[in-house]
C-alpha cells in the first residue's frame, strides 16, 4: 500500500488529500501540520475580526474530514527531508516514510530588518489564526494602528479592524493600493472608497525605522501608533525543499503535473511556482483557488492518475466596506483598454491579439465569471459579439450553438 | 442526474421563472407577500441576445470551479447538486469571479446564492420549470 505524506495542512493539502482519494481509496495518508488546527480558510481571518465569521465556521472542511478520508493528522513541524531513505524528519524526532511526498508549506510574512523593530511591543503579522487572535487581544477602541503594506493582506486587515480601533494609517512604498491586482486608475477608485471609510494612506512612503511607538518614514514624516501590523509581503515556504536539493526559484519549481525536480516529490499552493497561462511562464500564484486545484492535481498524480493544470491565471475577488471588486489575467502595457467609469466604480478590459488578456472591475461584478472564462480559455474575441463584450458579461456574447452546449447539455 | 436545461427557441422572455424562483426560495406561502413591492433575488435570470431570450441558472457542473475556488469551503457537491452553505459564506464572491455561466450572485444577506434545484424548499423540484408556460426550461436527464 502506498505511503503518502503531505507537509502542510492548508487548502493545498486538503486538495491533495481529496485528489489522492479520488484515485486511491486505500493508501495511507499522513498530513503534517505545524499549526495546531484542522485545515481552516486562511483568507477568512479578516472576516473573523469583522465579526462576519467564527473560528468554527472558518474550518475549511467538516469535522470528520480526516477520519472520512482515512488521514492521519500529525501536529508537528517537518525539519528535513531525507531523500535517500524516503523519510521526512519531524521536530519531535520521529521519522515518516513516504513513497510520494507533497510539499504544501505555504508562505510566511516577510519582515524586513527595520531598525528599532525589536523595541516595538505590539507588533503583529497577519497570516494565521494565531496572528489574528494575538492582534485581536491588543485592539482597543482608541488604538492607533499603523499597517505597513497596502496589499491584499494589509487592507483586508484594515477593513477587519476598522470598527474596533481609533484610527488606521496604511503606508506602502508603492504609489498605489493593491498594486498586485490594480492598475493606477483602478487603484485610485478603491483608495478613495477606503479613505471614505476612515483609512488614511501614506503611499510612495514607508517606515524605515521605529522608535518604540513612533515610525520614522522615508519621507521624514513621523507616525505615532499603538499597534503595528507588518504586511509588507510574503515569501514562499521553500526552505525544506531547498535543503533537500529540490529546484527552487521564488517558489518550489513545479511542472504542469505539480512534480518538482525530484521524482516522487510534488508541491502545491503558495509555496510553489507553477505555470501561469496568462504570461506563459512559471510564477508563484498565491491565491486560494490555485492552491486547491494544484493540491488536487498533485494528489491525483501522486496516486497514479493523471492531472495537468495548463490554464491557471491570477484572479482575485475582493471587497472593502461593501464595494466589490474582481480582477483576472494580466494587463499588458500594449493592450487596448476598454473602459467604463462612473463615480465610485470602474471596469477595464485589457484586450490584446484578439483575446481578453485581463480585466478589472470595481463595482458591479455581476456575471464577471464569463469574462474570467474568456481569459482562462483564451477565447478568440472574433468569435464573439464584440460590441456586447464591451458592455457587460453574459452568455449573450456567444452564438446560439455555443450557448446550446452550455445551457442544453451536461457540463 | 436530472438537471435544468434550456430550450431557448421556446423562451418567451416572460420572466415568470425568476418570480417563481424567488417565491419558492422565500420560505413564504403567499406569493404576493413574498414578492410584491420587494427587491427579489431569483437564482435564475433571463438574458437576451438579438431578440432571443433564455434562462440561465446553475449548471451543476461535474467538476465545478466554484467548489474548488470557494475561499470559505462553503460550496460542496451533495449527490451531484452543487450547494452553498450560506452560514459559512462570507460573501467574498470568488464564486462569481469563476463561474463561467454567470449563474452565481449575492442574495439578500450578501451571501452568495444560486439554483439548488428546489430540492430543499417546499417545491421539491425546480419551480422555474414547473411554472414555465412554454417548456423553455426542462428538468431531465441528458
Amino acid at each position: 500500500m502506498a505511503e503518502y505524506v503531505i507537509i502542510g495542512n492548508g487548502v493545498a493539502a486538503a486538495g491533495c488529500v481529496e485528489g489522492i482519494r479520488s484515485t486511491d481509496t486505500r493508501g495511507n495518508i499522513t498530513v503534517i501540520s505545524a499549526e495546531k488546527y484542522p485545515v481552516y480558510s486562511r483568507p477568512l481571518i479578516s472576516y473573523y475580526l469583522e465579526g462576519k465569521t467564527t473560528l468554527e465556521k472558518m474550518n475549511y472542511r467538516p469535522e470528520d474530514f480526516y477520519e472520512k478520508n482515512n488521514v492521519k493528522l500529525v501536529y508537528a513541524r517537518a525539519e528535513s527531508i531525507d531523500r535517500e531513505n524516503g523519510k521526512v524528519v519531524l521536530d519531535n524526532g520521529k521519522k515518516l516514510c513516504y513513497d510520494k511526498l507533497c510539499l504544501c508549506t505555504g508562505s510566511s510574512p516577510f519582515v524586513p530588518p527595520f531598525e528599532g523593530l525589536d523595541m516595538v511591543k505590539k507588533q503583529f503579522t497577519f497570516m494565521t489564526v494565531d496572528d489574528t487572535l494575538a492582534l485581536e487581544k491588543a485592539l482597543t477602541k482608541k488604538s492607533r494602528v499603523l499597517i505597513v503594506g497596502a496589499g491584499l493582506i494589509g487592507l483586508k486587515c484594515a477593513e477587519g479592524i476598522a470598527e474596533r480601533v481609533g484610527e488606521i494609517t496604511v503606508c506602502d512604498l508603492a504609489d498605489r493600493v493593491l498594486s498586485s491586482i490594480y492598475d493606477n486608475d483602478c487603484a485610485a477608485v478603491m483608495q478613495e472608497h477606503l479613505e471614505k471609510h476612515g483609512i488614511r494612506f501614506m503611499l510612495g512612503d514607508t517606515a524605515v525605522k521605529f522608535d518604540k511607538n513612533k515610525a520614522c518614514m522615508k519621507s521624514g514624516a513621523e507616525v505615532g501608533f499603538d499597534i503595528l501590523v507588518l504586511a509588507v509581503g510574503v515569501r514562499a515556504g521553500t526552505g525544506l525543499a531547498k535543503d533537500a536539493g529540490i529546484e527552487v526559484n521564488r517558489g518550489i519549481v513545479i511542472g504542469k503535473d505539480m512534480s518538482t525536480s525530484v521524482p516522487g516529490i510534488y508541491a502545491a499552493g503558495d509555496c510553489s511556482e507553477g505555470y501561469d497561462s496568462s504570461i506563459g511562464a512559471n510564477r508563484v500564484l498565491a491565491i486560494l483557488p490555485n492552491a486547491y486545484m494544484q493540491g488536487h492535481a498533485a494528489g491525483v498524480n501522486m496516486a497514479g492518475g493523471q492531472a495537468d493544470i495548463k490554464d491557471a491565471i491570477p484572479m482575485n475577488s475582493i471587497g472593502f466596506f461593501g464595494l466589490h471588486s474582481v480582477t483576472a489575467g494580466s494587463y499588458p502595457a500594449d493592450a487596448e483598454i476598454v473602459e467604463e467609469k462612473h463615480p465610485g466604480s470602474i471596469r477595464r478590459l485589457y484586450i490584446k491579439d484578439d483575446r481578453l488578456a485581463g480585466y478589472i472591475i470595481i463595482g458591479d461584478v455581476s456575471r464577471a465569471g464569463v469574462y474570467t472564462s474568456l481569459v482562462r480559455e483564451k477565447t478568440p474575441l472574433g468569435e464573439l459579439d464584440a460590441d456586447r463584450l464591451r458592455v457587460a458579461p453574459s452568455l449573450a456574447l456567444f452564438g446560439a450553438a455555443v450557448r446550446k452546449k452550455k445551457l442544453g447539455g451536461a457540463v | 442526474m436530472k438537471r435544468v436545461y434550456v430550450n431557448e427557441q421556446w423562451c418567451l422572455g416572460c420572466h415568470l421563472c425568476e418570480y417563481n424562483c424567488a417565491f419558492a426560495n422565500s420560505g413564504l406561502n403567499d406569493m404576493v407577500k413574498a414578492l410584491k413591492g420587494k427587491p427579489i433575488f431569483p437564482r435564475v435570470h433571463i438574458e437576451e441576445a438579438d431578440g432571443i431570450t433564455y434562462a440561465v441558472s446553475c449548471r451543476h457542473c461535474k467538476d465545478p470551479l466554484c467548489v474548488k475556488s470557494c475561499i470559505a469551503g462553503a460550496i460542496s457537491i451533495v449527490d451531484g447538486t452543487v450547494k452553498i452553505d450560506k452560514e459559512k459564506c462570507v460573501g467574498c464572491l470568488t464564486c462569481v469571479l469563476v463561474c463561467p455561466y454567470g449563474a452565481v450572485a449575492p442574495g439578500p444577506t450578501g451571501a452568495a446564492q444560486k439554483c439548488e434545484l428546489c430540492l430543499e424548499n417546499s417545491c421539491g423540484a425546480p419551480a422555474c420549470v414547473t411554472g414555465c408556460p412554454n417548456n423553455a426550461i426542462v428538468y431531465e436527464e441528458r
